[in-house]
């Protein structure tokens, strides 16, 4: 096959992984130090995504839009966990998952409220549009490849944060063992409020990068959601190094499943039967890998605990 | 005396009761059903105030009796589709249901409506099988049927002598009738085929599949928010000058607005367009633009015949909504000015019409948008391919 076709899809993966991750890192340290199941996380990708439409075209300047963008979705997230989340902790799952379920709805409602329901088509800047030409015959759009650094360095950061610093220790020690930490004398409510900020900044982060690629539109937080969830549950709950690789595993399988699967299947099936299954098969790909993980291993790749 | 009273009092009730329907036939009701939520809720809004012009434009009459229109949102889903039909046909017992964007959808949604015995006048999806073996004298459709307008887009290039192209369109119904028409009358060289989710929204990993097949030109079908996304990341790829871009019902007066100058030179063709010249159609057009200071969309056009059609029928049969036989009989003959011109109805319901070669130009003053023009006539009254499967006599 291929070798230049090999590689861009690979880089198609790797920004898509990038971006799964950047969702799951917030999720599953939530779900992990405050055993807290948040399904309203895909509403701050949507309202990171509004809010980035919304100061780039207030401030005339793509930069300062993401910067209030992400201040402004971990002002949000900060709120939410105070004013909803909080009452949540020492409920049972279903009651977490019933009352988030109840944000999506109120964050969907509230952005079409605000901007209506029809799609806002969202442009990057002219310096980062276009495309580049990596080497002879393999063009790649600019932003993509932005994308990608952003998620690399984001991801660097993260890993520096959670091994080398004191909050990093505080929140691996919460993922562990959440009951010890508040014993000795960590006061374990700021902890998760700064978490959970934090995590809504990288969601709001994901969003208003996919913005200028997708659509920005009210409810464009859940279908990311689910794929996000398949990737903390393959990693392993609670663990940042199971989110970077389930993010990256996912992103890889979708997209060359996308690609490859086909051509393959018509190797082996007649050309219809494989243009019958190839897409299909394609699309239930991550779903196929969740299960087989699930089974081989229940806790997930790299799992948090124990 | 307290016995008359009872009985008086019982008698009003009644009267009432009997009442009730007798007044709310005193109007026509038509449940239109689109998508208005989402990405694709673009095409629902043109289409809705297309039908409000269209209501202008009758003086909010048809036949001497007040019109209702009731619109439902699908939310492209079918069996949301479905459902609004039901609460047209049960709650608000519509005598017309109209609109439908999505072949998937008006495939669930037709039936519901036929077997229940209320007309449904399709103003988009023209899936396959409502032309052949499922046609019904009760659905007629102001659209077309899929295949036809990818049949002449295949008659062009293979005119024109291109070959090597490269096919991509979303799997779903409309999406495999779409590929079957061009593949029809398309003679030359097909490199691949490639289905996308419907819905999608990053075309990235087969954009890097389609480069690397190194096909002559792409031809796609990818209708209203897919269009939008597909041709954005189509030219972000750097994809245009290298492969010219074919398509039906992608570039239009919707996809333009977002993808602006990505769009000037690209070929479609279609049935309608708004610089066709016919008197129906240039008030349309002035009306439409005046009204909500934009082009409207092929859409949209649909949708005002679609309104247009039923109410030729209603005039027909004065207002008596229950004479269907009548009001049948009063759309074949097509009595009413069609912003497309002349056309006439095959023993499927489905129209026998032009399709044109439309070229996206320039749009005048230096800025504007590109236009949609009319290049030439690819196919004059031209029938669909299924029309024999429909056992429909008349």
């Amino acid at each position: 096959m291929d070798p230049i076709l090999i590689l861009e899809q690979t880089l198609n993966g790797l920004q898509l992984g990038v971006t799964l991750f950047l969702m799951a890192a917030g999720l599953t340290l939530v779900f992990g130090i405050m055993n807290l199941v948040n399904l309203a996380h895909g509403s701050l990708y949507m309202v990171g995504a509004y809010l980035w439409v919304l100061f780039a075209k207030l401030t005339g300047s793509y930069l300062a839009g993401v910067a209030l963008a992400l201040a402004g979705t971990l002002a949000i997230g900060v709120l939410v966990e105070i004013v909803a989340l909080r009452t949540l902790y020492d409920r049972d799952h279903l009651d977490q998952v019933l009352a988030t379920f109840g944000l999506i709805l109120f964050f969907n409602e509230l952005v079409a409220i605000l901007w209506g329901r029809a799609a806002i088509y969202a442009f990057a800047p002219a310096w980062l549009s276009g495309h580049v030409e990596l080497f002879a015959g393999l063009r790649y759009p600019l932003y993509r490849l932005a994308i990608i650094a952003v998620g690399i360095a984001v991801a660097a950061g993260l890993w520096y944060v959670v091994t080398r610093t004191r909050l990093g220790m505080l929140i691996r020690a919460g993922a562990s063992n959440r009951t010890m930490v508040a014993a000795l004398g960590v006061n374990i409510r700021l902890l998760y409020t700064v978490v959970f900020g934090f995590g809504a900044a990288l969601a709001g982060l994901a969003g208003l990068m996919a913005g200028p690629i997708y659509t920005v539109e009210p409810g464009m937080g859940e279908k990311i959601l689910i794929e996000v969830f398949v990737v903390i549950v393959i990693g392993g709950i609670g663990s940042i190094r199971g989110a970077l690789a389930g993010a990256l595993i996912v992103g890889m399988v979708d997209t060359l499943g996308r690609a490859f699967l086909k051509p393959t299947l018509a190797t082996v099936l007649s050309p219809t039967a494989a243009d019958a299954a190839g897409p299909a098969i394609a699309s239930m790909l991550i779903y196929l890998l969740m299960a087989v993980i699930l089974a081989l291993r229940p806790a997930g790749l790299f799992p948090a605990r124990g | 005396m307290r016995i008359a009273f009872r009985t008086l009092f019982a008698g009003l009730v009644v009267a009432s009761l009997a009442a009730a329907p007798a007044l709310a036939q005193q109007k026509v009701k038509i449940g239109f059903i689109t998508t208005l939520s989402g990405p694709q809720g673009v095409i629902g809004e043109h289409m809705r105030q297309s039908v409000e012009l269209a209501l202008d434009h009758l003086g909010r009459k048809m036949g001497g009796l007040d019109v209702e229109v009731i619109y439902g949102d699908d939310q492209f889903k079918p069996d949301v589709g479905k459902q609004v039909a039901d609460e047209m046909l049960k709650k608000h017992q519509v005598n017309f249901v109209s609109g439908i964007i999505w072949s998937n959808v008006m495939l669930a949604v037709a039936p519901t409506v036929t077997d229940a015995g209320t007309f449904m006048i399709g103003t988009n999806a023209g899936p396959h099988d409502l032309a052949g073996k499922m046609c019904n004298e009760l659905f007629f459709t102001t659209s077309w049927q899929n295949d036809q307008t990818p049949e002449a887009m295949g008659k062009h290039m293979t005119e024109k002598g291109i070959t090597d192209v490269y096919l991509m369109a979303p799997n779903y119904a409309a999406g495999k009738d779409m590929i079957t028409g061009f593949k029809r009358y398309f003679k030359g060289k097909i490199v691949d085929e490639v289905y996308t989710k419907l819905g999608q929204t990053d075309y990235q990993a087969e954009l890097s599949q389609l480069r690397a097949k190194k096909p002559k030109v792409v031809f796609v079908f990818y209708p209203g928010g897919m269009g939008i996304s597909f041709l954005r990341q189509y030219s972000e790829a750097g994809l245009r000058g290298q492969f010219p871009l074919y398509s039906v019902y992608t570039v239009d007066e919707i996809s333009i607005p977002a993808v602006k100058h990505a769009a000037l030179g690209q070929y479609e063709t279609r049935y309608w367009s708004p610089d066709l010249k016919n008197p129906a159609n240039e008030k349309y057009v002035a009306d439409f633009r005046k009204k909500y200071g934009k082009l409207p969309v092929f859409y949209g056009a649909q949708s005002y015949d679609g309104i247009l059609l039923i109410d030729s029928a209603v005039r027909a049969v004065k207002g008596n909504l229950a004479d269907k036989k009548g009001m049948i009989a009063a759309m074949r003959k097509v009595d009413y000015k069609s912003v497309r011109g002349k056309y006439t109805y095959n023993v499927n319901h489905f129209p026998i019409q032009n399709f044109y070669l439309l070229k996206a130009v320039s749009g005048g003053s230096p800025g504007a948008d590109p236009v949609l023009e009319v290049q030439e006539t690819v196919f004059k009254d031209h029938k669909d391919a299924y029309y024999q499967d429909c056992p429909m006599k008349w």
